[in-house]
């Protein structure tokens, strides 16, 4: 799909010949993150560390992973070390396979699970303050690395399911992810640009919210868009979301923490 | 509520002699059985939250900067189409064209679980038919 091509001038044969039986990935030449679609304030906001707010969180997280938690008084740092060394393109290859539930599990989902596991803390929740800054410190030592998923065939399955809710109708609306992501990234709804849909800067600090958001929260957002009951945080369904969304997005660079409109 | 969504349709396919292609792109009569109010249809259009047009649509309605560009232009929609073809758009795009991302507004979506419908939406058409008759009643005045 060329850019332009479906913007205001779309006629009803174009339109018609769309819908998602055929829809097709991004090409790969075309794929651009969802900064390139930002207003010049925006991306200079996101580039400079000093004015992008989600850089507050990034420190917070590089508080929490030195602070001890649980009965032994284990850090992540106790295990880990120096996370600029040992969580170095990390997040660019989650989701991984989570041998111990058979499943993949997301970045967060693993930090929440080396806290209760290792640590004995209590867990933290999704979407909570300090499993986001803990993310995002985590995800900001893969800046500027390649989106690498990893070949790991047990995720196959998993992925495929991704790539299949992408193309699901949802809602009462009953739009699918690829709908707007897949065929109509070089347009506008309302006034928003739908953007590729790529999850390389996540967690991300949203003007809208306010605040820094995961990828799930996202997701949950354009769910609710096309009037859909959203996923609940942590659900299997996002996961896969999530493998796919990475997968279309291999080779791209990591931004965490990304800043958006 | 229901006979013009099904019935036409069958009374077409089964007619012995050809239908016009004029009926088959059509729903002639108001759904209400009385003509809508453009005022309120032009109202409707402008509630963004409410009726999503612009969501998608550009037209010669207010706040510009605010329409989508994944959908034709509706000005001069009403030079274009008739009341009865723009009637059936609203109501049922889907009927013209399955593959279209334009909602059926006149009929609950499909309750099929993998939907995840939200509850609040559950069987309930996005626009209810004295709503779709005053988006009529609009429509057909965009003649430029
Ligand atoms: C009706 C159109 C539409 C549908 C359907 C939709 N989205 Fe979106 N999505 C958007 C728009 C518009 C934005 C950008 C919002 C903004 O920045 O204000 C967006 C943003 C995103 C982003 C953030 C990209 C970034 O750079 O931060 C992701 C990821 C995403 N969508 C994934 C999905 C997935 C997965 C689905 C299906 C479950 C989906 N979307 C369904 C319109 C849609
Ligand atoms: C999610 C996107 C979307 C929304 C929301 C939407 N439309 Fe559409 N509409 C379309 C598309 C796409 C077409 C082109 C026809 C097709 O898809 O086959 C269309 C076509 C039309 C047409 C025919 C135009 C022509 O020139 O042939 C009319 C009339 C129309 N829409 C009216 C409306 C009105 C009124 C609303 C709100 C109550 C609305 N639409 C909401 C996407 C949308």
């Amino acid at each position: 799909m060329t850019r332009g091509g479906r913007a205001v001038g779309v006629t009803a044969a174009a339109l018609l010949a769309g819908g998602v039986a055929g829809a097709a990935d991004v090409e790969p030449d075309a794929r651009r993150s969802g900064a390139d679609f930002m207003a010049p304030e925006t991306r200079a906001m996101q580039a400079d560390d000093a004015s992008n707010p989600g850089m507050l969180w990034v420190l917070e997280g590089e508080r929490l992973w030195a602070e001890p938690a649980g009965p032994e008084g284990r850090a992540c740092a106790t295990c880990h070390g120096d996370a600029a060394r040992t969580m170095r393109g990390v997040a660019a290859r989650y989701p991984a396979f989570d041998n111990g539930s058979d499943r993949p599990v997301d970045l967060a989902g693993r930090i929440d699970q080396c806290r209760q596991a290792r640590q004995g803390a209590p867990p933290l929740a999704r979407e909570s303050d300090p499993l986001l800054a803990l993310t995002a410190y985590v995800a900001h030592q893969s800046r500027g690395m390649p989106v690498a998923p990893p070949g790991d065939t047990r995720l196959d399955p998993f992925r495929e399911n991704g790539r299949r809710l992408f193309q699901q109708p949802l809602g009462q609306l009953g739009l699918a992810c690829a709908n707007c992501h897949d065929e109509r990234w070089d347009g506008r709804l309302g006034g928003a640009p739908i953007t590729q849909a790529h999850p390389t800067a996540y967690p991300l600090y949203r003007l809208e919210w306010q605040a820094l958001g995961s990828l799930q929260r996202r997701l949950r957002n354009c769910m609710a868009g096309v009037r859909a009951e959203p996923l609940p945080f942590g659900a299997p369904e996002l996961i896969e979301l999530e493998l796919h969304l990475m997968q279309r997005a291999a080779g791209m660079p990591m931004e965490t923490p990304g800043v958006r409109p | 509520m229901i006979p013009w969504r099904v019935v036409p349709v069958v009374m077409l396919l089964s007619a012995t002699t050809p239908a016009s292609a004029m009926a088959d792109d059509a729903i002639d009569a108001p759904l209400t059985g009385r003509p809508g109010d453009p005022a309120r249809g032009e109202r409707l259009v402008a509630d963004r939250p409410k009726s999503l047009c612009t969501l998608c649509h550009t037209g010669p309605f207010p706040a510009p900067h605010l329409h989508g560009s994944i959908a034709p232009d509706l000005a001069g929609v009403g030079r274009r189409l008739t009341e009865g073809q723009i009637r059936l758009r609203v109501a049922d795009m889907k009927r013209l064209n399955p593959a279209s991302i334009m909602p059926a507004y006149g009929r609950p979506a499909d309750d099929d679980p993998q939907r995840r419908v939200a509850a609040a939406w559950r069987g309930r058409p996005i626009l209810d038919d004295g709503e779709i008759e005053d988006l009529v009643a609009y429509l057909v005045t965009l003649k430029e």
